[in-house]
């Protein structure tokens, strides 16, 4: 069996990938993670997961450009500089709260 | 090659990195299980001639600290299997063409070990030379192995360190200590010049090609010579090399290492070959019963 071994470097960190051990057992398979990774106290917790368990997603299909909800969506630039220029030409107008 | 297969050549040359899931073209697959597979191998064999001086070592520190390093190159050696399984070839098979003589190990680990001097300078410059190597591959084109690349460099710092200790605690005692590190880094000096290998243009290096790693050889051996003969020489040793020199342009001439002993060596015809595949032949017959009862109980 192969076991897909999760590791917390510091407390309060996440947990982050750390490599795989082959073992017959859970038994085994903690042994291996120990001495593997956490020998030189290196982790403060591990995960120790059977591969099977583990459910990869990769696909994130983006059909309806819902980029609202991403920092990419809001390009603020151009705006932001025209917002600028529209300011400059009118020196008097527009400020709320002047009047 | 097929327009795929160009594709991921591209990609690959651009930096990009793999996955295990990932489509692979079956010659990259094949060039991975050969090198990370050899990797294995020579982190498995590599503890051989360090075990034998285990219980003769010189004090108890440096007992658990040579038995700590055992430990090291084996469990390096279970995560490099890891990955040569994880691409289709599995342990017990990779175990089967080591000790057949069908798979290779790196030329250092087919030598004796006549003196203490020799560990310390296996653990000193063999470690060095290999860690030149090593972080190389961090950037491999195949994430999984560069991942575990970092664990296993980082260990190694701990073996450069041991080892540049023993041979300065040595430097520090008698002359007769002196003498055994020189004469263990004459015996070593020429394989230490092969290790990197040949000095193929690394264009024409099918594992640079492929970015399995990130160096040709002959830069691997400047990046080594660079940056400890200068440490060799403030000891007060000697390189057994007259032509040895760094030029004015910063690259470093020596004299031709012997190209025809690397490749009898690691074609199985090194001084120690034979006897250490037959160690591990060995005790691995003795400890089948060992697998067989953990199987068992686990199935």
């Amino acid at each position: 069996m192969i076991y897909e071994v999760f590791r917390q470097e510091r407390k309060g960190q996440a947990f982050a990938h750390a490599g795989s051990v082959e073992a017959p057992n859970e038994e085994f398979a903690e042994a291996y993670a120990r001495e593997q990774y956490g020998r030189r106290g290196e982790s403060t917790a591990l995960w120790v997961v059977p591969r099977e368990a583990v459910h990869e997603i990769d696909d994130f299909a983006d059909e309806l450009q819902k980029n609202y909800h991403r920092v990419d969506g809001y390009p603020l630039k151009e705006k932001l500089g025209k917002a600028r220029e529209l300011a400059a030409r009118s020196p008097n107008g527009l400020s709320a709260g002047a009047g | 090659m097929t327009p795929r297969e160009q594709e991921f050549l591209d990609y690959v040359q651009s930096g990009g990195q793999v996955e295990t899931d990932d489509w692979l073209p079956d010659d990259y697959r094949a060039k991975l299980i050969k090198f990370i597979e050899m990797h294995g191998n020579s982190e498995l064999m590599g503890v051989l001639p360090e075990r034998e001086w285990i219980l003769r070592a010189p004090t108890l520190q440096r007992k658990l600290a040579l038995t700590a390093k055992v430990q090291d190159e084996v469990g390096h050696s279970q995560l490099i299997y890891r990955v040569v399984e994880d691409l289709g070839k599995p342990r017990e098979q990779c175990l089967d063409d080591l000790i057949s003589g069908k798979s290779k190990f790196h030329n250092v680990f087919h030598y004796p070990t006549k003196t203490w001097g020799d560990v310390g300078v296996i653990a000193w410059l063999v470690d060095a030379a290999a860690i030149i190597s090593q972080k190389a591959l961090l950037k491999c084109s195949y994430a999984p192995y560069a991942r575990i690349m970092k664990k296993i460099c980082w260990e190694e710092s701990f073996h450069i360190l041991h080892g540049r200790d023993v041979i300065l605690t040595m430097m520090l005692g008698t002359d007769e200590q002196r003498e055994l590190v020189q004469e263990a880094l004459d015996r070593w000096w020429g394989p230490l010049m092969q290790f990197h290998g040949n000095p193929i243009p690394r264009e024409d290096d099918p594992m640079y090609v492929w970015r399995i790693k990130s160096q040709g050889n002959e830069e691997a051996r400047q990046q080594f010579l660079d940056g400890y003969v200068p440490q060799i020489w403030e000891l007060g040793l000697t390189v057994p090399d007259p032509k040895l020199r760094k030029r004015e342009d910063g690259v470093w001439e020596y004299t031709e290492p012997d190209w025809d002993e690397l490749k009898h060596v690691v074609t199985g015809h090194g001084p120690k070959t034979a006897e250490r595949l037959e160690l591990r032949r060995a005790t691995r017959e003795e400890n089948a019963w060992v697998r067989r009862a953990v199987l068992a109980e686990a199935a």
